[in-house]
């Protein structure tokens, strides 16, 4: 090390210093805790915390294994490219799966055929008979007000639930992954990132995302304002006409409430422009799970979801 | 891009919410379903104006008590730069949210009520922004449109804290009359006090330098995690990954490994990207040393000259943050950098009075929320520097051993 004040301006840009806390995280995890998990949905946030887990292990492979929980309303894209990332990183991959879970009486499809809710239990099953004691997420804290409160190590009691209430402090980067036998932790290491962070990252890195983010014609109908795809999983009532519409995915979630938005953005290029001049949110645009009240995502991850 | 960390910190009803919700909706961060939302709530609630504030509420009880439970974070961005808020609730366990949000922080804005002009817990924000050594302070004076946007008013609240801040180490102090209710100096500059010549707060936010606020003179390098791939085609390979933690490293430095004290060169610096030349801080990186030499997390890299203290006795002012009492005698776990390991209370020496800083030395112990200078003995020795010259490698928290939570932030002396 050298003492240098001669020295060029040595200043990080917001994503060097985004990418090197995420790493820093994710060495903290696999330093402090056992058995480690990736919380894996296919989602662009969830890719690019796969490829910080491959820079922050190089050049050895990444030591936990993905966790994801198949919902069985999946985009046929977004499997395609999980099995191609699976293959590309040698990482191990554990899938609970919710029909399985459904078929087994563990958990009730909800009337409204969306299995957001449901998959929750089977997320908790499937770390649990996998020994899992600590899940890494993609969550952002920008996405959602209850997230904006949650730290970057979240500690889940023996149920899997948080308590926003008893969170632990968080300072400086010294992260508490102590836990009781039962109990587990969440670690979010895009906790500081914004949509437009992550964009710009996946431009810069030139990572691979599903290809439902880029705008493409695609059969849709219009339910509560928002542009639902009209296929097996989603059927239009027949008051609700299709129609083929230029559109992308914002987010990638269970596909019966993942909406799509109106969109020319086709090239990463064109996604960062749209982003940066978007005067929605991306879950407010595209959600119906987060549509349901005010505290939605609260009472959601006070029982054990992500 | 750069990046801006800051913290808020007020008492009830200062408008702290207010204030960052105009600095989100000024600075065009506001979503317009969130608005919509706000504008929604503001309706019900019987509210004259879009209660701003509402942004930044994001628990249901905070939503229906009109109350600030925990630290949330926000974001957003200008042309020039990224910020992160820390937005730190001024009531309720306001040490402990405090201190976790101005931990990470650039910079502080300390709010006060131009009506009631510096309050106790005015005093107290601004000790612990020197306490936690928060490089930039701001005092942001609100509700100017509630004195007449008058001069006088602002030219007092400045004099009495400009005062109070010079018994306290702040470095860098800017005073701002604002209304963020109407947005006075928040983002524009105010038509209604033409006779302050400052900056907007946003714009001072925007400007002010804070690349020279890290170490980048004492190098040194916790060694957070051993990389050895296990493969044929890494078949040697060892390196050292971790976070710079001060100073700046480069390929060929002589240097030493603590605690064992055993001296080797750097081969190399490794991103997933490739070799670097340099590393600083706060870069995470993988060094390769020349020498096949014993080391794990926990131990520290830096230069023959240059060196931490190395010691099982630690002094530091403690910040307290659990309901039991920390007393002599009590052992707990500790952290600081990649290391952990445990410690003994040997004895609390004073503790200090936030508001008058007064130093109580007949303090048997300190309760949540105290601060106090605490004298620990620690299982295995740690590689410190004084927190005011490093954060990083000055700074630790204090784990109960029974329940696992984070009782105590400690700032070595």
């Amino acid at each position: 090390m050298s003492d240098v004040t001669d020295s060029p301006r040595r200043i990080l840009s917001q994503l060097e210093l985004l990418e090197s806390e995420a790493i820093y995280i994710l060495r903290e995890v696999v330093a402090e805790i056992e058995h480690p998990a990736m919380m894996f949905s296919g989602g662009k946030d969830s890719i690019v915390m796969l490829h910080l887990a491959a820079k922050a292990f190089a050049p050895a492979r990444i030591p936990f294994p993905m966790l994801h929980i198949d919902t069985g309303h999946n985009f046929p894209e977004v499997l395609e490219l999980r099995d191609r990332l699976v293959a590309r990183y040698g990482v191990n991959l554990v899938v609970g799966s919710v029909q399985d879970a459904i078929d087994r009486g563990i958990v009730r499809e909800e009337p409204n055929g969306s299995r957001n809710r449901i998959q929750t239990p089977v997320l908790l099953e499937t770390a649990e008979k996998n020994g899992i004691t600590a899940l890494l997420g993609g969550a952002r804290r920008d996405e959602e007000k209850a997230r904006a409160k949650e730290r970057i190590f979240s500690f889940r009691d023996e149920f899997g639930q948080w308590d926003p209430k008893k969170q632990r402090p968080e300072l400086w980067n010294l992260f508490n992954a102590k836990v009781h036998l039962g109990e587990s932790i969440r670690v979010f290491p895009l906790s500081n990132w914004t949509e437009l962070d992550i964009w710009e990252y996946i431009a810069a890195e030139g990572i691979e995302v599903p290809s439902i983010y880029y705008a493409h014609q695609r059969e849709v109908f219009e339910r509560n304002g928002m542009l639902f795809a009209a296929n097996e999983l989603c059927r239009p009532t027949a008051q609700e006409p299709t129609f083929l519409e230029s559109v992308r995915y914002r987010t990638v979630g269970d596909a019966t409430l993942t909406a799509a938005v109106r969109s020319h953005a086709d090239t990463v290029e064109r996604v960062l422009a749209e982003v940066a001049s978007s005067r929605i949110t991306e879950r407010g645009a595209t959600r119906g799970d987060d549509r349901v009240s005010e505290a939605a995502m609260e009472d959601r991850k006070k029982e054990g979801y992500f | 891009m750069d990046l801006l960390r800051f913290a808020t910190a007020g008492s009830v009803d200062d408008g702290k919410s207010t204030l960052i919700g105009r600095l989100l909706y000024d600075s065009k961060s506001i979503f317009s379903d969130q608005l919509e939302g706000v504008e929604r709530t503001s309706r019900e609630m019987g509210s004259e104006y879009t209660e701003l504030s509402l942004l930044t509420d994001g628990l249901r009880a905070e939503r229906e008590q009109g109350i600030t439970i925990d630290v949330a974070y926000r974001y957003f961005a200008t042309p020039s730069r990224k910020f992160i808020i820390a937005d730190t609730p001024g009531h309720l366990q306001y040490t402990r949210n405090m201190v976790t949000g101005a931990s990470t922080a650039d910079l502080a804005i300390v709010l006060v009520d131009a009506r009631k002009g510096l309050v106790e817990q005015s005093r107290r924000h601004a000790f612990l922004v020197s306490l936690l050594q928060v490089p930039h302070l701001v005092l942001a004076v609100n509700k100017m449109d509630l004195v007449g946007y008058s001069r006088q008013v602002y030219e007092d609240i400045r004099r009495e804290f400009t005062e109070f801040a010079a018994k306290l180490q702040i470095a860098d102090l800017t005073v701002i009359p604002v209304s963020a209710l109407h947005g006075d100096n928040v983002v524009d500059r105010s038509q209604n006090m033409p006779w302050y010549e400052g900056s907007s707060l946003l714009n001072h936010l925007e400007n002010v330098y804070i690349a020279s606020d890290r170490n980048l003179v004492d190098g040194r390098f916790p060694v957070q995690y051993v990389i050895r791939p296990h493969t044929s085609e890494h078949h040697d390979y060892r390196g050292y990954a971790g976070k710079i933690a001060g100073g700046v490293m480069r390929t060929g430095d002589e240097v030493i490994v603590l605690p064992s004290g055993l001296p080797s060169r750097i081969a190399s610096i490794e991103t997933a990207d490739g070799p670097v030349a340099e590393a600083f801080a706060p870069m995470s990186v993988t060094v390769r040393l020349e020498d096949d030499i014993d080391i794990s997390r926990g131990d520290m890299i830096c230069r023959p000259h240059n060196q931490p203290s190395v010691s099982q006795d630690i002094d530091a002012m403690v910040a307290w943050m659990s309901e039991e009492p920390l007393r002599p005698g009590q052992k707990l776990a500790l952290k600081h950098t990649t290391r952990n390991t445990r410690a003994l209370v040997q004895s609390v020496q004073y503790e200090l009075n936030v508001n008058t800083l007064h130093r109580d030395e007949s303090a048997p112990e300190l309760a949540l929320n105290a601060i106090g200078r605490v004298r620990l003995r620690t299982t295995t020795p740690l590689l410190t520097d004084e927190y005011r010259r490093n954060r990083e490698t000055g700074g630790f928290v204090l784990i109960d051993e029974n329940t696992h939570c984070t009782v105590g932030a400690g700032m070595i002396i």
